[in-house]
C-alpha cells in the first residue's frame, strides 16, 4: 500500500473534549424553507474577497455569479437562489474582529430558477485533469471543513510534485457537529463520486477515508460504498482533537509530517473534506456551483437541534426559526465548532461557505472563568500537537516581546484550542497567540514600508549626487575646452601656422568621454529611482482608489434612497401621474448608481492591477 | 440579544487551579492521617499551625500587594501541609509559624505570587528552619500513637508544641535518631552499615515502609505517600517523569556503591524508604511552579534531584539530602527548559539546531 501505513502512535498531544454529538447524530439532513432575504458576503475563503458582478437593482438567477475572484488563490460567489440584488451593505458576519464585511442583499423571489448554460458532463472521466479544475473553481468550491482553501488550487498541484494519496477527511473531531457525518451516512453515493472524479484530476491511483470511531452509522455507510471501489479505503480513528486538522490527519494516515511552512503536497498528499467531495461531485457532473450547505444547528440554547441544509446567505436568525428559535437561557452563538468556532457578535450574520455548525450554547455549556497566573504545569507543553510551548509563547506575547516570539515557532501554531482547552488557569492562549500574529506581521508591513522609504533616500541622494557629479564635469569640461581653445588661439597667434598643440585636442575628447559615463548613469540612476518612487507611490494608490469606490457607492446609495423616499411619498399621496413619473426617475437613478458602482468596480480593479504591478516592480528593484 | 462573545476555544476542560492543589492536598491526606495518629495530638497543632500561618501570610500579602485574595486557590493550604510534613512531630510553635511566613512571604509573594516563584515555598522554609535552628528541626521523637495509654493528651501537646514542656518525661527517653541520621553518625564513627542499623537500633525494612518509626511527619510512611502519588499520576495531576527519575537518580547511585562496598554504603532499599525520598520525589520536586515543563527536562530534572540526593546523604553535612537537592535544581529549572525545547511539528532536529 506504500505510503498509506496504520500508524500506533497517533500525533503529539491532543484532547478529548466532551463530544456532545448525541444531540443531533440521528438528526437526518433536512431542508428549510426559502428566506426571504439573503445576505452574501462577498468573501467566502482565505483569499483575496470578490469584486461585485452585478449592480443594485439587477435581477439575478440561481448560480449566476454575483462576485467576480480577484487571483488564483479566490473563487467566485454565486446567486444561491433567484431574486434581485437590492443592496450592498456592509453587514455582520461571522469574523472574530466583530467588523462587518461587504455582503450583497438578495430579496429572493421564490421561484429559484436556475442560470441558464449551467451543464454537467456524464462522464467526468472523459474530461481532462484541467478541465475538471476549471470546473471546480468556476463552481466556487472551496474547503467545506471550515477552512475554506479554494479547492481547485489542492487539485492543480505543482508540475514537479507527485500526489501519491488523497486523503478524504471524515474525521470531523470537533465536538458538537454532526453535518459530516450524516453526509456520508446519507449521501456516500456522492461522496465516493467526487472521491473518483478528484482522483482523476489529481491523476492519483489511491484515496483513503478517515473516520473517527464515534461515527459507526459513517464508517459503516462508507465501508459498504467503498466495497467495490478498489482504490478507496475507509480507515477508522480513535476519537482525538484535533485529528481534523489537515497536518495531524495525514501523520496519522502516512506517519508522516508536512513540513514547517509547507504543504501536504510536500510529502505527496492531497487533502480534502468530506463534503467538498460532494460539492466536486454536483459541480462537475450536474454543473452545479456551491450555493447550499449542511449546518449543524446544535448546543442546549437551541430548542430543536438538527442538521440543515441551507442557502449560503441565511442569516443565523432564519436558521434558528427553522429549529424552534432559542431557549432564554442561550448566552453564546458561535459559528463553527465549539474549539475552533468564532463567537457571533450578532444574530443577522449569514452561513457561509466555511460554517460547518451554529452553535448555541447556555453558560454552563462554555466557559467564562477570569484568567489566573501561570502555575507551569506543562498541560498545554504536553497537549499540543505541534509541540509548541504554549506557555512561554503567551508569556512572551502578552510583554510583547514580539522578536522571541517567532523564534518560538508561533506561525507553526494551528490555534486549534487545545492549550487554552486544559488550562487550568483559564489562559486564553489561543487568543495571545493570533494577537502575537497579528503584532509580527504589522511589524513587517511596517518595516516594509520603512525599508522602502530608505531605498527611496538612497536613490535620491545617488542622484543627486550624480547630478552634481554630472554638472561638475560638464563644467571642467567646458572649462578645459574654453582654456584649450584660448590656448591653441594664443599659440596660434603667437605662431601663425603651426601645428595645433596636442593637449588641447586631446583633453576635450577625454572630459566628453567622463561626461557621457556619468550622464549615462545619472539616467540609469534616474530611471531607477522613478521605478522605486512608482513602487512606493503605487502603494497608496489602491487605497485612494478603494476610497473612492466607496464614497462611489456611498453616493449611489444614497440616490437610491432618494429616489426610494420620493416613491413613498408619491405612493402616500396616491398620485397616480407621479407615481409613473417616479419609476423613470428611479430607473435612471438606478442606472446612475449601477454604473458609478460599475466605474467602482473597474477603478478598484485598475487600482488592483496598480499595486501588482507596482509589487512587481518593487520586487525589481529591490534586486 | 446579548450575546457572550470571547476568543475560541469556547469549552474548557475544566481544570482549575484550585481544584489541582486540592487534588494534592487529598493525595496527601493519607500520610497526613497516618502521621497525626502514629505521633498524636503534636502533630495535629503542627500542622494546623503552619496550615493556619502559611494562610495567614497569603491574606497578609495579597493585602501588602494590594491585590485580591488568593486564599481560594488553596495554594496556601497546601504549602502550609507540605511544610508541617517535613518538620519533626514535636516542633515547637515557633518553628511553625516561623516556617509558614517564611515559605509564603519570602519562597512565594515577594516573587509575584503563585506561579512567580523560584523555589518551592515549603522546601525553601524547611531549608531555612534547618539551617537556622538544627536543633528543633533534627529532635525526632518516637512514635506515640494517639488514643493509646502512655499517648500524650490534648492538653499535654499544647504544652509540649507551645511551652516545649514535656512535664515528668525527660526529652531523651522519647526521641531517637531516624534511620538515616543513626547511619550518618555511627558510621562517620567507623561501624560498618550492619553495626550502625543492627542491634539496639533494631532497623527493619518492613517497620520503616509502613511508617511506624520515628522522623519528620510526612517521612514516616512510605507506603502511603506511594499510594497517594500513584493516584496523581493516575489522575494526570504529574507525570511519571519526575518521581521516577529521581527515585532512579538516588538508587542507582546507591545500587553502585552498595555492591562496591556494602560494609561502608547501605542498600539501595534503605535510601528509597528512608528519609524524604518519596514524598521529595511524588509531591515536593513534582511542584509545577518549580518545575520543568518539558518531558525531557523533568527528565533531567528529577534525575539530577536523585543524584544530588544521595550525594548529600552520602557525603555531605546533613544526614538528608532531599530537601536541598531539590531548592538546588530549582534554580537549574530556566536552563533545563531552555535546552529541552521540544522539536517542532513538521521541522528535523537538524533544522531546529540551526535555528
Amino acid at each position: 500500500m506504500g505510503i498509506l501505513q496504520q500508524v500506533i502512535r497517533a500525533f503529539h498531544g491532543g484532547v478529548h473534549p466532551d463530544e456532545n454529538k448525541d444531540l443531533t447524530a440521528a438528526c437526518g439532513i433536512e431542508s428549510m424553507p426559502m428566506p426571504a432575504k439573503l445576505y452574501v458576503p462577498l468573501h467566502q475563503h482565505i483569499g483575496r474577497p470578490c469584486d461585485p458582478a452585478v449592480g443594485i437593482g439587477d435581477k439575478v438567477l440561481k448560480g449566476q455569479i454575483i462576485g467576480k475572484p480577484d487571483g488564483f488563490i479566490s473563487a467566485p460567489v454565486h446567486a444561491p437562489t433567484s431574486g434581485t440584488i437590492t443592496d450592498f451593505v456592509e453587514h455582520p458576519v461571522g469574523h472574530p474582529s466583530g467588523l462587518p464585511m461587504l455582503c450583497a442583499v438578495l430579496e429572493t423571489d421564490g421561484e429559484d430558477t436556475q442560470i441558464e448554460g449551467l451543464k454537467g458532463v456524464e462522464d467526468p472521466f472523459s474530461l481532462e485533469p484541467a478541465q475538471i479544475r476549471d470546473a471546480v473553481r468556476e463552481a466556487g468550491i472551496v474547503g467545506l471543513g471550515g477552512a475554506t482553501f479554494p479547492s481547485h488550487v489542492k487539485l492543480s498541484p505543482p508540475g514537479e510534485k507527485v500526489v501519491e494519496l488523497l486523503v478524504l477527511n471524515g474525521v470531523e473531531c470537533e465536538p458538537y457537529l454532526t453535518c459530516d457525518a450524516r453526509l456520508m451516512e446519507e449521501r456516500t453515493e456522492q461522496i465516493v463520486q467526487g472521491i473518483q472524479i478528484m482522483l482523476h484530476a489529481l491523476q492519483t491511483k489511491q484515496a483513503v477515508i478517515g473516520i473517527e470511531d464515534n461515527k459507526p452509522a459513517a464508517i459503516a455507510a462508507m465501508k459498504r460504498a467503498v466495497d467495490g471501489e478498489k482504490n478507496i479505503t475507509v480507515q477508522v480513528l480513535p476519537v482525538m482533537y484535533p485529528q481534523g486538522s489537515e497536518k495531524q490527519l495525514i501523520e496519522v494516515l502516512t506517519g508522516r509530517q508536512v513540513p514547517s511552512g509547507g504543504l501536504p503536497i510536500d510529502v505527496g498528499v492531497v487533502c480534502h473534506n468530506v463534503a467538498t467531495a460532494i460539492a466536486i461531485k454536483e459541480a462537475v457532473v450536474n454543473g452545479q456551483p456551491l450555493t447550499k450547505r449542511v449546518v449543524t444547528v446544535t448546543g442546549r440554547g437551541v430548542v430543536r437541534p438538527a442538521n440543515v441544509e441551507c442557502l449560503l446567505g441565511t442569516t443565523v436568525e432564519d436558521l434558528l426559526q427553522q429549529c424552534g428559535g432559542t431557549k432564554p437561557s442561550m448566552t453564546k452563538l458561535v459559528m463553527g465548532g465549539p474549539m475552533m468556532g468564532v463567537a457571533l457578535h450578532s444574530p443577522k450574520a449569514p452561513v457561509v461557505k466555511g460554517t460547518s455548525g451554529l452553535l448555541v450554547l447556555e453558560k454552563q455549556e462554555t466557559t467564562d472563568s477570569p484568567e489566573g497566573p501561570c502555575i507551569r504545569c506543562a498541560k498545554c507543553v504536553h497537549v499540543c500537537p505541534m509541540s509548541l510551548m504554549p506557555n512561554e509563547m503567551a508569556w512572551l506575547s502578552k510583554n510583547e516581546q514580539m522578536d522571541a516570539l517567532a523564534e518560538h515557532d508561533l506561525f507553526d501554531c494551528i490555534e486549534c484550542g487545545t492549550c487554552s482547552y486544559v488550562c487550568p488557569s483559564s489562559i486564553p492562549l489561543v487568543h495571545y497567540f493570533r494577537y502575537g500574529k497579528f503584532a509580527i506581521e504589522g511589524k513587517k508591513r511596517a518595516k516594509h514600508r520603512s525599508d522602502l522609504a530608505k531605498v527611496r533616500t538612497e536613490v535620491k541622494e545617488k542622484r543627486v549626487a550624480k547630478e552634481k557629479a554630472e554638472r561638475e564635469a560638464k563644467k571642467a569640461a567646458m572649462k578645459a575646452k574654453r582654456e584649450a581653445a584660448a590656448k591653441a588661439k594664443a599659440e596660434a597667434a603667437a605662431k601663425e601656422g603651426a601645428a595645433p598643440a596636442d593637449a588641447a585636442t586631446e583633453a576635450p575628447a577625454g572630459d566628453d568621454k567622463a561626461a557621457k559615463i556619468a550622464k549615462a548613469k545619472a539616467a540609469a540612476a534616474a530611471a531607477r529611482a522613478a521605478k522605486a518612487k512608482k513602487a512606493g507611490g503605487a502603494e497608496d494608490a489602491p487605497a485612494d482608489d478603494d476610497k473612492a469606490a466607496k464614497i462611489a457607492k456611498a453616493k449611489a446609495a444614497a440616490a437610491k434612497a432618494r429616489e426610494a423616499k420620493k416613491a413613498r411619498e408619491a405612493a402616500a399621496a396616491g398620485e397616480t401621474a407621479p407615481a409613473e413619473e417616479a419609476p423613470a426617475d428611479s430607473v435612471a437613478d438606478e442606472k446612475a448608481a449601477k454604473i458609478a458602482k460599475a466605474r467602482a468596480a473597474a477603478a478598484k480593479a485598475k487600482a488592483a492591477k496598480a499595486a501588482r504591478e507596482a509589487k512587481k516592480a518593487q520586487e525589481d528593484a529591490g534586486e | 440579544m446579548n450575546l457572550m462573545t470571547s476568543s475560541s476555544p469556547h469549552v474548557h476542560g475544566g481544570d482549575s487551579v484550585d481544584k489541582v492543589m486540592m487534588t494534592v492536598i487529598y493525595a496527601l491526606a493519607p500520610a497526613t492521617f497516618l502521621s497525626i495518629f502514629l505521633f498524636g495530638w503534636p502533630a495535629l497543632l503542627v500542622i494546623l499551625l503552619t496550615v493556619g500561618s502559611c494562610v495567614a501570610t497569603e491574606r497578609w500579602t495579597n493585602h501588602l500587594r494590594k491585590r485580591p485574595s488568593t486564599i481560594g486557590d488553596n495554594s496556601a493550604i497546601l504549602t502550609g501541609l507540605l511544610l508541617a510534613l517535613t518538620l519533626p512531630p514535636h516542633s515547637p510553635w515557633w518553628i511553625c509559624v516561623v516556617g509558614g511566613v517564611f515559605a509564603i512571604g519570602v519562597g512565594k509573594s515577594i516573587y509575584g505570587g503563585l506561579g512567580f516563584n523560584m523555589f518551592n515555598p515549603a522546601l525553601i522554609a524547611r531549608v531555612f528552619l534547618l539551617i537556622s535552628f538544627p536543633v528543633e528541626l533534627t529532635t525526632w521523637p518516637e512514635i506515640s500513637p494517639i488514643f493509646q495509654e502512655g499517648s500524650f493528651s490534648l492538653a499535654q501537646s499544647f504544652s509540649i508544641i507551645f511551652a516545649g514542656d514535656y512535664g515528668a518525661i525527660s526529652l531523651d527517653a522519647i526521641t531517637a535518631a531516624t534511620p538515616l541520621g543513626q547511619y550518618k553518625v555511627e558510621t562517620g564513627m567507623g561501624k560498618t552499615v550492619a553495626e550502625a542499623l543492627g542491634g539496639d537500633y533494631g532497623y527493619s525494612i518492613f517497620h520503616t515502609f509502613a511508617g511506624d518509626i520515628g522522623g519528620s511527619l510526612g517521612e514516616t510512611s512510605a507506603l502511603f505517600l506511594l499510594a497517594g502519588g500513584v493516584w496523581m499520576i493516575q489522575r494526570g495531576l504529574i507525570t511519571w517523569h519526575i518521581p521516577i527519575s529521581m527515585i532512579l537518580g538516588t538508587l542507582i547511585p546507591a545500587t553502585l556503591m552498595w555492591l562496591i562496598n556494602g560494609d561502608l554504603y547501605p542498600d539501595p532499599v534503605f535510601h528509597l524508604i528512608t528519609g524524604g525520598l518519596i514524598l521529595g520525589a511524588f509531591f515536593m520536586a513534582t511542584d509545577m511552579v518549580t518545575s520543568p515543563v518539558t518531558t525531557k527536562g523533568m527528565l533531567i530534572f528529577g534525575a539530577s534531584c536523585g543524584i544530588l540526593t544521595y550525594v548529600i546523604r552520602t557525603w555531605g553535612g546533613y544526614p538528608e539530602g532531599v530537601s536541598f537537592a531539590i531548592v538546588i535544581m530549582n534554580t537549574a529549572v530556566p536552563l533545563i527548559d531552555q535546552y529541552t525545547k521540544p522539536v517542532v511539528y513538521g521541522k528535523s532536529k537538524k533544522e531546529k539546531a540551526n535555528a
